[in-house]
């Protein structure tokens, strides 16, 4: 299953990026294959509609689960439409999150907040 | 000459200065005249005049509709949205409202011509009567990002082809929403309370009207004896001080009642009688040194 995490770095050992929208780069991740890459977010520099931009890119590389300790009501949105779960995020590195995911340790997301419309919270 | 049609926009760089004080005394004191609350988002002037006869127009923007019937996924228009509005979902265009700032770039662009419009109201414009002054207020619905679309359709009335003089209350600030409301004044009249925040805030609109080009002069508010930052800074920058309000009682008094200080009071009468006659010599000074404006 192809599984996406925000991230604040281009490693394993990274920690969790606190916002989707807004993460400086996507790890997308295989849990089959092990096989990962890393994706800069080009919604990080917009104006508005972050949170529908990065839902985007995730949806359309196939991702079927979400790994993020926050989430907005417009991603949730586009992600639920899209069939991606979305799942909050432990504190921890990425690779400590892809563990718990595959024991299946995480539980779904179930609080969104609405969007931020660039004031930071 | 244009000397009574003129369009006279009262601003400042921050609120509470006395913009809708300044705007509604003035206003009241002219003959006949138009008053225009550009304050969209806390609009107060019509609280003062509480006009009569009063009637309401909706504001609405428009926003995309996708057919689905026509839509053959080619997700075009979701490239092109720079303001992320539009998600594509299972091969199919969706549309964020919220989001949307009405550009209309989507329908230009689809080839399958499968994008229409909606409207969707953002707020709404009243216009009512109080004596002498046409009072037109904008009301912008909570929540929605811009007001811009409401001031356009408050400054395009017919009632300002009319030769009377016409008072731009506009919002606090020198952004989008300022701009748009002094765009086609002949004159600004920038007022400032003395203290430094005044001075700094000042500063703001008076670059904001000399980028517009715009005949502009200074009216202190809540002046107290002694030195005044504000003073200072027109002197230094040879701005024109239009006129004095004092620090006052009674006009506090009057104007926290929302009552019209120039309709109850006699000193207060001269004194904004005093200030429209300056304005409008201004006013004709302006238009005669610069025809072109």
């Amino acid at each position: 299953m192809k599984i996406a995490i925000p991230v604040d770095e281009q490693n394993l050992e990274s920690s969790v990026c606190p916002s989707f929208g807004r993460a400086p780069y996507f790890l997308f991740y295989n849990t089959d294959t092990k096989e990962s890459y890393y994706l800069d977010n080009s919604a990080v520099a917009s104006q508005g509609g972050a949170g529908i931009r990065a839902a985007q890119v995730v949806a359309d590389h196939g991702v079927k689960a979400l790994l993020t300790p926050r989430c907005g009501e417009n991603a949730e949105e586009v992600l639920r439409k899209s069939e991606v779960q979305i799942y909050k995020s432990i504190p921890g590195t990425v690779q400590q999150n892809i563990d718990a995911f595959a024991a299946e340790q995480l539980i779904l997301l179930s609080d969104f907040h609405p969007g931020f419309h660039g004031h930071e919270k | 000459m244009k000397s009574k049609g003129v369009k006279i926009a009262i601003l400042s760089g921050k609120g509470g200065t006395g913009k809708t004080l300044v705007s509604v005394n003035l206003a009241s004191i002219a003959e006949k005249s138009v008053y225009i609350d550009c304050d969209v988002e806390e609009p107060n002037g019509h609280l003062f005049f509480k006009p009569e006869n009063v009637r309401e127009k909706t504001i609405s923007v428009k926003t995309p509709v996708i057919s689905e019937s026509l839509c053959n996924g080619c997700r075009k228009c979701v490239d092109f949205c720079k303001f992320n509005a539009l998600a594509f979902i299972k091969n199919k265009p969706y549309v964020f409202e919220e989001v949307c700032h009405s550009c209309g770039g989507c329908m230009l662009l689809c080839p399958e011509k499968a994008i229409g419009e909606q409207e969707k109201p953002i707020g709404k414009v009243q216009e009512g009567v109080s004596g002498n002054v046409s009072v037109h207020t904008g009301i912008m619905n909570t929540g929605e990002a811009s007001g811009i679309p409401i001031i356009k359709s408050l400054l395009n009335e017919s009632i300002l082809d009319k030769e009377i003089p016409v008072f731009v209350d506009c919002p606090p600030g020198s952004a989008c929403i300022v701009m748009e409301s002094i765009k086609d004044a002949d004159y600004c009249i920038l007022v400032a309370e003395p203290t430094v925040f005044g001075v700094h805030n000042l500063n703001m609109v008076y670059d904001l009207v000399r980028l517009f080009n715009k005949p502009h002069g200074v009216v202190l508010n809540k002046c107290l004896d002694g030195e005044n930052p504000v003073e200072t800074f027109c002197t230094e920058n040879s701005i024109p001080i239009l006129g004095r309000i004092p620090f006052d009682n009674e006009l506090g008094s009057l104007n926290s009642d929302a009552k019209i200080a120039a309709r109850e009071s006699n000193r207060f009468r001269a004194l904004f009688a005093s200030l429209l006659e300056t304005v409008m010599k201004e006013v004709r000074h302006e238009t005669t040194v610069n025809p072109q404006r």
